[in-house]
């Protein structure tokens, strides 16, 4: 009973001295209440079906960004990259192209059977599978600053999760929009800025990625 | 603040670096110039390795201003090294990156004596192994100044050798290099002779 204690005691005193460690749980939790409450009012009856396929795309999302830096962050390449490629742009590109290749696309092939199987919903399949092949994209690159910037902190998870969620909403609301079809045009308008989000985030995430992977250095 | 000296490949003028607490140095200044060896000595936590990133741009020093009018090359305390691809694929990777049009790795790594296990992933090299493989791109480059932290870090004595060759061929062909070390780099008594090693000493 002594060593329960004794354990007990060290373990507590641990989590006090970071208590921010132990708060990920909660911040997760209430994040994803917090996302299923913005989807359900774009999905409306398609909440269970399209809209959680698109909330599941999200956090799968983020939680390969995590990764996406932090082996060449750890064994020196990524020094090497910062020092020796000039211009960054095409490099930083070609390593999130291939991030989604790896970590994006599987997702997209595979979402209508995950709607049909596990949710029941068959319906406009297409449309969710074009949604997530024009918003995974934009979520990747959007992942992608955030994982940059917290490279240097070690297991940003939640943190990370917490920094881009919310940056990723106007996305996620948008695709679901597409995948549920909503509006007179179908959900034309709303894959018409999905599209925007994309072509937007592709100019200009790789660069916002080089500057916080050369911010990340001074840690 | 004006131009750097005439001559030199890499100046640092009046640098200073602080991490939240002391200073760790201040108004240091280093030229470097072809055929030089600096070797940058201090104790653990002076911030030899803090220099090294300074000099290398990795880092922006709180005061002072670091000019490089070359090319430089760059191994760190984390060597740059894929442990997930091989040594070839590494140096070819890195080459591609730097735009050089050709380049012979295997010679290179022949040179390292890592030409037995080239093709194997560098997950499966020992930590000097792993540190000759950051090594061997070093003659691959035209950098002009090799800035190099703790090279001889889990080298054995052949590795040192290697180094020390390396090194001495770099500066006859008018290189340069600055080394954060706690061991002598200069080579062994040849021709041509070279300029002895200067030292920058940190945390006095």
């Amino acid at each position: 009973m002594r060593l329960f204690w004794t354990q007990l005691r060290r373990d507590l005193l641990i989590t006090a001295r970071g208590p921010a460690e132990a708060a990920n749980p909660l911040v997760f939790f209430v994040l994803c209440a917090a996302v299923f409450g913005v989807v359900a009012q774009t999905a409306g009856e398609r909440l269970v079906g399209h809209g959680v396929v698109w909330v599941l795309a999200l956090f799968a999302n983020v939680l390969a960004a995590e990764s996406l830096f932090w082996r060449d962050y750890e064994d020196g390449t990524l020094e090497q990259m910062l020092i020796h490629a000039r211009p960054f742009f095409p490099v930083a590109l070609g390593k999130l192209a291939a991030h989604w290749l790896a970590c994006g696309l599987p997702i997209v092939v595979l979402s209508p059977l995950a709607s049909f199987v596990f949710l029941g919903s068959a319906a406009d399949a297409w449309m969710l599978v074009v949604s997530l092949l024009v918003g995974t994209p934009a979520l990747t690159l959007i992942g992608a600053v955030g994982a940059a910037l917290t490279v240097g902190v070690g297991r940003g998870g939640v943190l990370l999760a917490v920094l881009v969620t919310p940056l990723q909403l106007p996305v996620l609301i948008f695709g679901v929009g597409v995948a549920a079809g909503h509006g007179a045009d179908g959900g034309a308008f709303a894959l018409f800025a999905l599209a925007a989000m994309l072509a937007a985030s592709i100019t200009l995430a790789p660069f916002a990625v080089g500057k916080a992977l050369a911010i990340s250095q001074e840690y | 603040m004006g131009m750097p000296p005439a001559g030199a490949l890499l100046a640092a003028e009046n640098l200073s670096w602080a991490a939240g607490g002391p200073l760790l140095f201040e108004d240091l200044s280093v030229t470097v110039r072809a055929a030089d060896l600096v070797e940058v000595r201090g104790p653990n936590g002076s911030g030899k390795s803090t220099l090294l990133r300074c000099l290398a741009g990795l880092l922006a020093p709180r005061t002072g201003r670091v000019a490089r009018r070359c090319a430089i090359d760059y191994v760190g305390h984390r060597p740059g090294v894929c442990e997930r691809m091989t040594a070839v694929e590494n140096l070819l990777w890195l080459a591609r990156l730097r735009g050089f049009a050709d380049c012979d790795p295997r010679a290179a790594l022949d040179a390292a004596g890592l030409g037995a296990v080239r093709h194997d992933v560098c997950g499966a090299l020992s930590a000097g192994q792993t540190r000759r493989a950051a090594l061997a791109r070093l003659p691959l480059g035209a950098a002009h100044v090799w800035l190099l932290d703790e090279p001889l870090a889990a080298l054995d004595e052949s590795g040192a050798g290697i180094l020390r060759g390396l090194l001495a061929s770099h500066r006859q062909r008018g290189g340069a290099a600055v080394c954060a070390t706690h061991r002598s780099l200069g080579a062994d008594a040849g021709a041509p002779p070279l300029p002895a090693p200067r030292t920058v000493r940190l945390g006095a």
